[in-house]
């Protein structure tokens, strides 16, 4: 094998299974990477030490006929993940030297299933952010660059390190999280497969709060297979997450192949808005045509309350934000300011010197409509819309069983290019937010490339719980678009 | 302008954030823009809606009312900023 970090998670896993290659040698191939890339500054924290104790360790499990779904496979976590001894900083100042003294449910799933921590991935601090530009810890670069330029662009976000990291083929796989779009807008930007779980799926516990009712992780990989893969290691129900749901999890993968025939796909017309490329347009008509071709059956249908869904979250997630960042108080633990003469002036200072702008900004918005005399008028008719967005899907859903969307209204952007307005920035997830504030899972695939080169990706709309066919239909997109462009490693040379 | 300077300083004292006068109107500014973007949601008619309570429909799980951890005060002191044994240190809060 002349180059093991090109390998899908299941040619590594079935390659390692089989002893044609060691843990240990698949993950200093990724080290390798890991450290060849660091111009694209995708990763917090690298953990090299741990990463080759963790092979080692699959080597001998692998030796004596043991070992997990994922065992000897080097992988990344968002730096959202708390990882017990491993510093975990959400991006921010703030938890600039917090070292967890516990592991996330999620990150305990996947070393249990056999993973190797190859470390940390940068992302927009506390999740707040579609570009990876309001990390505490630097931008991220996406690995892919427009035809002919060498002009930086962002990764998507707020997984944007995580996205990065598996487009440049620096871990078999990483792990995101999203709230209104954080796993699949960086994936479709970077032409990797990004799933949003149905929320409850995966467990929360010990995953870093952005806006509660909205979190869920999920994976984010270069195949669709490689995300069913992780998908069922990493969900599970758990004590410590009340609102983790104990439905049995499947095994994707056993039904990945078994395509199209027969499932209703619903087009939903409000998905085409002004000032979307014409290239995003083509390319879902291109997936209409892939899935009909293969026996699905094309409906239309109508989901009113869309263009709400971005006003709505934009109320309700900083509402949420506000309310969870209260716990950093410089008090327990975090960043703590010098010099505070009283305790109010402590929170205040530490507060203001620990979040950067985006972070207070969207504090300052969820203090303001949750404070006394605005509650009603934008919280809770929030909420209402909420129910109305929710509404829209189950009657959606009475004709069809699954949604295909794009999954941005463009491809990457420039750094900088959209830092200066927060609600042109709010716009990138403007095809992924519905699904969070209903709470349903949603599939983004590579589906072509810009006339620029750039990559492109459709989204799959399932109902709650039914990862599986979002998952079968993502592998018949995956299919028929034979994407297989990869970006040229200029940061090699750099 | 529906957020003026008054109420940047007061929902930045709630808030617990210090910020400078010079970033007071910027903020305003900032935070109407969103708020005049998110406006339209009273375009809307949500008179006999139910306010969304839950992301899925299912019930939460009962447990037994029992401690289920605990012991761990090391662990919680283990990153705080000011901490002598096992208690946090602030600035002085009573006179």
């Amino acid at each position: 094998m002349s180059d093991l970090t090109s390998l899908t998670l299941a040619e590594a896993r079935d390659a390692v299974r089989a002893k044609k290659v060691s843990s240990v040698d698949l993950t200093k191939a990724f080290l390798g990477a890991v450290e060849a890339a660091r111009p694209l500054n995708a990763f917090i924290t690298e953990t090299p030490e741990r990463a080759l104790e963790m092979a080692a360790a699959s080597d001998a499990r692998i030796a004596k006929g043991e070992g997990g779904l994922l065992e000897g496979l080097p992988i990344a976590v968002k730096d959202l993940f708390c990882t017990k001894g491993v510093r975990t900083t959400a991006g921010s100042n703030i938890l600039s030297n917090f070292v967890p003294p516990y592991e996330s449910t999620v990150s305990q799933n996947l070393w249990d299933a056999g993973a190797v921590m190859l470390g940390k991935t940068n992302m927009d601090e506390f999740a707040m952010g579609s570009s990876n530009e309001t990390s505490f810890y630097g931008p991220v670069f996406n690995p892919w660059r427009s035809r002919g330029s060498n002009a930086n662009l962002v990764p998507g976000g707020s997984s944007g390190g995580s996205a990065a990291a598996v487009s440049g083929s620096l871990c078999l796989a990483a792990m995101g999280t999203d709230t209104g779009g954080s796993i699949r807008q960086p994936a479709a930007v970077t032409g990797t497969v990004g799933l949003k779980p149905t929320y409850g799926r995966c467990s929360r516990y010990g995953i870093v709060a952005f806006a509660s009712s909205l979190d869920q992780a999920g994976p984010m990989t270069r195949t669709v297979r490689d995300a069913a893969i992780l998908l069922r290691s990493a969900a599970s129900v758990d004590p410590r997450d009340s609102t983790s749901v104990d439905v049995p999890v499947p095994d994707y993968e056993a039904v990945l192949d078994d395509g199209v025939k027969g499932l209703r796909v619903g087009i939903p017309k409000e998905y085409r808005i002004e000032g979307a490329s014409p290239e995003i347009d083509a390319l879902w008509a291109d997936g209409v045509e892939w899935l009909k071709k293969q026996g699905a059956e094309i409906v239309d249908v109508s989901l009113p309350h869309t263009r709400y869904a971005l006003p709505t979250y934009y109320i309700v997630a900083p509402a949420e934000a506000s309310s969870n960042l209260a716990r950093y108080d410089g008090v327990r633990f975090g960043h703590r300011a010098q010099g505070a003469h009283d305790i109010t002036e402590l929170y205040e200072k530490s507060r203001a010197e620990g979040f950067g702008k985006e972070v207070q900004r969207r504090i300052l918005i969820g203090t303001y409509v949750l404070s006394s005399g605005y509650y009603d008028a934008y919280y809770i008719r929030a909420q209402k819309l909420r129910s109305l967005i929710a509404q829209d899907f189950t009657r959606a859903y009475e004709k069809c069983d699954v949604l295909l969307t794009p999954a941005t209204p463009g491809p990457a952007f420039a750094v900088g290019e959209k830092s200066a307005d927060p609600v042109a920035m709010y716009l990138n997830d403007v095809f992924t937010v519905t699904v969070n504030l209903a709470g349903l899972p949603a599939l983004a695939v590579p589906a072509g490339l810009t006339a620029d080169g750039l990559p492109l990706g459709l989204q799959i709309i399932g109902k709650a719980f039914d990862e599986a066919t979002v998952l079968r239909a993502g592998r018949a997109i995956e299919v028929a678009a034979g994407f297989d462009a990869k970006p040229q490693q200029w940061w090699r040379a750099a | 302008m529906s957020v003026d300077k008054d109420t940047v300083r007061r929902i930045a004292k709630l808030a617990r954030i210090a910020l400078d006068e010079g970033r007071v109107e910027p903020m305003a500014q900032e935070l109407n823009g969103i708020m005049d973007w998110v406006a339209q949601l009273n375009e809307v008619d949500v008179e006999d809606v139910a306010p969304m309570t839950s992301a899925v429909d299912h019930a939460l799980r009962m447990r037994e009312d029992a401690v289920t951890q605990g012991g761990a005060a090391d662990a919680l002191m283990a990153n705080a900023p000011g901490g002598e044994d096992h208690f946090f240190v602030v600035p002085k809060v009573v006179e």
